[in-house]
């Protein structure tokens, strides 16, 4: 299935790119199987999205949890803690 | 949200136009020290502050609130953001407008880039203030 991935701030900054449509392979269906599959691309992914790192995600524009689902046409975005006010 | 300015004083007479209303609380946040560029995500900024006041409306009696973002680039004693709540009575309108700050803070997709330095880390202590309103009971009310 078909997903948009969105990325943020320093999390934008440290991939160069701010969104890509991807197609997950089978079985990539929550917010941490999707962070997962873009980290095993290597170099700056697996650095940036590394479990260590405190990534936040969301899912169609709401706050989402690793354990969130993620469905055909979905966006999912990953971004460093917020930092607003 | 928005890339110009504000004026508070223009925001909270529009919120003193109903008679129910007896008092206003109002946050200002301005950028302190050094100049910085505010990004979003456009949508869910939206999305999230619309949930925010919800859940404030939900909690105190809010007869009306205003919430403004600024964002891009902002200089020292800019303002950045107004939370400016209207109620019936002062407690509900000082603990919806902290409570909006609070959460804003934490739940809000905005990151500030400070000239020179970089991206701001997340403070624990925004966590912290975030993490006292859910323990927070919704306060009892008197029927009358």
């Amino acid at each position: 299935m078909k997903v948009t991935v969105r990325f943020f701030a320093s999390v934008k900054e440290s991939l160069g790119t701010e969104a890509e449509v991807i197609e997950l392979p089978a079985g990539v269906s929550t917010v941490a199987a999707v962070r997962a599959h873009l980290r095993a691309r290597g170099g700056a992914w697996s650095e940036t999205l590394a479990e260590t790192r405190r990534v936040t995600a969301a899912v169609n524009q709401d706050m989402a949890k690793p354990s969130a689902a993620v469905k055909a046409g979905d966006e999912v975005a990953f971004f460093p803690p917020v930092t607003g006010g | 949200m928005q890339r110009e300015d504000f004026d508070l004083s223009k925001e909270v007479d529009a919120l003193r136009r109903d008679p129910k209303v007896g008092a206003i609380a109002s946050f200002v946040g301005q950028v302190r020290e050094v100049g910085m560029t505010l990004e979003h995500y456009p949508g869910m900024t939206e999305k999230a502050l619309a949930g925010i006041v919800e859940e404030a409306k939900a909690r105190w009696q809010v007869k009306d609130c205003t919430v403004i973002h600024r964002y891009g680039e902002l200089a020292p004693t800019d303002q950045i953001v107004l939370v400016a709540v209207a109620s019936a009575h002062r407690g509900d309108a000082f603990a919806a407008c902290e409570f909006i700050m609070d959460y804003l803070k934490t739940q809000a997709p905005f990151w500030k880039k400070e000239a020179g330095k970089g991206w701001v880390e997340a403070k624990a202590s925004d966590d912290a203030a975030a993490e006292r309103w859910a323990q927070d009971k919704k306060p009892e009310r008197k029927a009358g």
